[in-house]
């Protein structure tokens, strides 16, 4: 029991910052249709920007960390918005899908040929002593992470529901049509939503790099997962981006002692097809018209 | 003991509505609606916004599933009847929101809404391909005025072309009855003489049967031969256009609201 | 076919006949592979380009082709047997990959088929009394036919052009067939489709199966060829690039899929001096081209036909009735 229990409890932890990158990934969906093929590379990236800081510019962590959040917003939110998807929106998702993927291949790429191809260790944000509860041993990092996550997505509820711009940019990913008549300015909202998306995506690589190591390749799992949580929770919901982070989180930690470890992989995305075949609008969601 | 026999076994409607009702939460959208169209027909359904034509139609196509009532076309249920085979018992339609298939050419459009209707799935995968109905189709395609433009993608045609396109598809398969829902929606005056015209000439020619949704009262008037108002989800006036124009009942509904 | 048409094709298989003549033994690889992948690419331009449905999986179909094949021929079957088994299987799998397509599109859909992918490359490298796990099959016999050995390299090129041509044939009558029709229609709009007789479920579940069935055929010729297989060679990966061919070449076209597969194989080979900057100078040349030309190679081609003739009558409203 002790056991399961310290199990779940680092499965929250990591399943929440799986949630911080896939409500990223739903936000971008809502504001301009575009699936993030790349998030997971913009997951990876922003901890070699702090290594970059720390090693190459001699910069102390904590600045070291502002420098990738500035850089992360101009790169992965303001650039990719300008460059990348803004001249390919009108022409539907598939274009979007082929060039999130290359530029993915393109960060992962260039990472493992600018910088290294080797694991790099990440400085924890907090020290590595762990506490008893109920039996089950927890590491401070992990409550760390569960209430940093936690308070990044209270804030960011906050943020969308509580404030002008953040109602604006809701109206804007429901209805945009209807936000430019009501005087809403949508190029700006989508502008504030990857650079939410980026934000989002550098706490969950500040998060995360401790734990994984920093390793040019450590995007592809990260995204895949993200992509799980974000359907698993219903897509159209930063709710249930959240609550199929946790739960992917969980469950695969639960794979991971439970199940051979050959077939660990598969059980989240066996969960991922169950849920897209029972309920395709997510555990969360609403029902979106369906086609057939 | 008296028996009630049914006289003219000859007239089965083509599409006889019984007691249908459907509600939509605590909203009763259709309330015990009954009527026949007869073969040849072209009948009209009117209503204010919100009086139930949609959701009445919609559960004629069997696109939902009505809560009480039945539907029957040619004497078969609709019941549980997906639009293919819906199509297949003989029924086309047209949808309000303008319909066709904008990269393919006029003719290929037309085709397409004929070929289900020939031969088998290994006959569309090994013959002909344009499942032999290139004249049929062309003949159609003239009727409806479209002739200059057969080999042009339907997308570039002008919004009303494409309305009469969408038309033509619906009746490219011969169905006995059509299903028109707002066939005059953001047509141009002269492309509406047009359509009207033709669909007469095609009811005329082929005793076809129409049931038309239809806002644009003077093309109503005009082109059904009989007309049911809509209010509230159920029927409030039937006749022919000249009696319900002057039926203060139908003038309350509109004004009334 | 006009006569110019005819020529066009006669000159372009005997460009394909002289390909290999006087080349190296790995040129001669290069050309197959291309041939190979152009039908796996072809495949999945029937699911996605005509008929609209994302799919994520299709090196898993050539997967399950290679392995099928490969197994059945080590177990003795003879190619001509072997292929068309495989073929048959990766069409009922295809089947049932179809089915989450009937109740979700577009991104869930990429996604079903992604986990589908991953799936079986989990599958391949786990069940090692089967396929060999991770070290793969190795061994894997190349067919004669009536004498005609495919062992030496260029007589390997000319089997696989011949059924890369059958296979051509084929899609060629099945894309102008009502079917190929109706496959359009299911892309264009399958909510009309279905109001005009079109059995949408029908047609996506065999969209799914057929383009599937040329992925498992692609993976039967492949697997002789390299005359090894293991579970990497499958992986997703792959079938983004399968993907991107497609894509790249022009979605929805016939010869779309067969240009992409060519520049795709070919390219990296030009690349090869850049060495380890070659995977970044091909995302970036994808990437390019994925924002200037979004139609693909076809696309752009036709763009720059249209420019030469001239603005079509019509081309110019067409903008204003798909306002």
């Amino acid at each position: 029991m002790a056991e399961f229990l310290q199990i779940t409890l680092s499965g929250l932890a990591t399943g929440s910052i799986y949630a911080l990158a896939a409500i990223g990934f739903t936000l971008l969906w809502q504001a301009s249709q575009t699936i993030n093929f790349a998030q997971g590379e913009f997951v990876m990236l922003p901890a070699f920007f702090v290594l970059i800081g720390m090693h190459v510019l001699g910069l102390p962590l904590f600045v070291a960390m502002l420098f990738a959040l500035l850089l992360s917003l101009i790169l992965l939110g303001a650039m990719f918005k300008k460059l990348v998807i803004e001249p390919m929106l009108p022409h539907g998702t598939l274009p979007i899908v082929m060039a999130t993927i290359a530029l993915g291949i393109l960060m992962k790429e260039s990472v493992k040929e600018f910088y290294s191809a080797e694991a790099q260790p990440f400085p924890a944000l907090v020290s590595d002593r762990t506490v008893d509860i109920f039996g089950a041993s927890v590491s401070f990092q992990d409550i760390a992470n569960l209430a940093i996550s936690l308070l990044v997505v209270v804030a960011l509820q906050f943020f969308l529901n509580g404030t002008r711009t953040g109602r604006c940019m809701q109206a804007t990913a429901q209805n945009p049509g209807v936000a430019e008549i009501l005087g809403v300015n949508i190029k700006r909202m989508v502008l504030y939503t990857f650079l939410i998306n980026a934000a989002l995506a550098t706490v969950a690589s500040f998060l995360i790099s401790p734990i994984y190591l920093a390793k040019f390749s450590n995007g592809e799992p990260i995204g895949l997962v993200a992509f799980i949580a974000a359907i698993v929770g219903g897509f159209n919901q930063i709710r249930g981006a959240l609550v199929g982070g946790l739960l992917i989180g969980v469950v695969d930690n639960l794979a991971a002692s439970y199940v051979s470890a050959q077939y660990r992989a598969a059980v989240p995305l066996l969960l991922l097809i169950v849920i897209i075949l029972v309920r395709p609008q997510g555990i969360m969601g609403k029902a979106e018209g369906r086609t057939v | 003991m008296t028996m009630h026999v049914q006289t003219a076994p000859t007239a089965t409607p083509v599409l006889s509505v019984r007691n249908l009702s459907k509600s939509f939460g605590g909203i009763k959208a259709v309330q015990d609606v009954s009527f026949d169209v007869q073969a040849g027909e072209i009948l009209g359904l009117i209503g204010p916004n919100g009086s139930g034509k949609s959701p009445l139609f919609n559960c004629i196509l069997g696109q939902s599933k009505p809560d009480a009532g039945e539907v029957h076309v040619n004497g078969r249920s609709v019941a549980g009847k997906r639009a293919c085979d819906l199509n297949k018992l003989g029924v086309g339609r047209t949808f309000q929101m303008l319909q066709v298939f904008p990269q393919m050419s006029v003719l290929e459009n037309i085709i397409l809404a004929g070929q289900e209707h020939h031969g088998t799935m290994f006959s569309r995968l090994f013959g002909a391909p344009d499942a032999g109905l290139t004249g049929e189709a062309e003949k159609l395609i003239d009727f409806f005025r479209l002739g200059h433009l057969k080999d042009e993608l339907a997308g570039s045609l002008s919004y009303g072309q494409q309305k009469l396109l969408d038309a033509a598809m619906a009746f490219m398969a011969g169905p006995s009855l059509v299903l028109l829902d707002e066939p005059a929606g953001g047509v141009n005056l002269t492309m509406l003489e047009s359509l009207k015209e033709r669909l007469v000439a095609f009811n005329a020619e082929r005793g076809s049967t129409f049931v038309v949704i239809e806002h644009n009262m003077e093309f109503v008037m005009s082109l059904c031969t009989r007309i049911l108002v809509l209010a509230g989800g159920r029927i409030i006036a039937e006749g022919p256009p000249e009696a319900i124009r002057s039926n203060p009942e139908v003038i309350e509904a509109y004004l009334g609201g | 076919m006009p006569l110019r048409n005819l020529i066009l094709l006669l000159l372009g298989i005997a460009a394909l006949i002289a390909a290999p003549l006087g080349q190296g033994n790995y040129v001669i690889y290069v050309l197959c592979s291309w041939l190979i992948f152009s039908i796996a690419a072809m495949g999945l331009n029937l699911t996605l380009g005509y008929a609209g449905q994302v799919s994520l999986a299709q090196a898993a179909f050539m997967g399950i082709g290679a392995y099928t094949s490969a197994l059945l021929t080590m177990a003795g079957w003879h190619w001509i047997l072997a292929a068309p088994a495989a073929m048959a299987l990766c069409f009922v799998i295809g089947l049932l990959l179809g089915y989450p397509a009937l109740r979700v599109q577009h991104h869930f859909l990429a996604f079903v088929t992604l986990a589908f992918n991953t799936l079986v490359f989990l599958v391949l490298r786990n069940e090692e009394w089967l396929t060999g796990g991770s070290l793969g099959l190795v061994g894997i016999m190349r067919p004669s036919f009536l004498g005609f050995d495919t062992m030496p390299q260029i007589h390997f090129y000319y089997f696989t052009l011949v059924v890369f041509l059958i296979v051509a044939a084929l899609f060629w009558g099945l894309v102008r067939s009502p079917w190929g029709r109706a496959f359009r229609a299911l892309r264009e709009n399958p909510i009309r489709a279905n109001s005009l007789g079109v059995d949408i479920r029908r047609m996506t579940l065999l969209a799914f199966a057929i383009g599937s069935s040329l992925g498992g055929l692609a993976g039967a010729l492949a697997a002789p060829l390299v005359q090894f297989i293991d579970p990497p060679a499958f992986s997703l990966v792959h079938s983004l690039k399968i993907l991107l061919m497609v894509v790249v070449g022009g979605s929805g076209y016939f010869f779309g899929p067969i240009l992409g597969a060519g520049l795709v194989i070919v390219m990296p080979e030009f690349l090869r001096f850049t060495e380890g900057y070659y995977l970044m100078i091909y995302a970036a040349t994808v990437l390019v081209l994925m924002i200037f030309c979004p139609t693909g190679l076809i696309g752009l081609g036709k763009r720059i036909a249209g420019r030469f003739k001239g603005q079509r009558v019509r081309a110019d409203l067409k903008q204003g009735a798909q306002l």
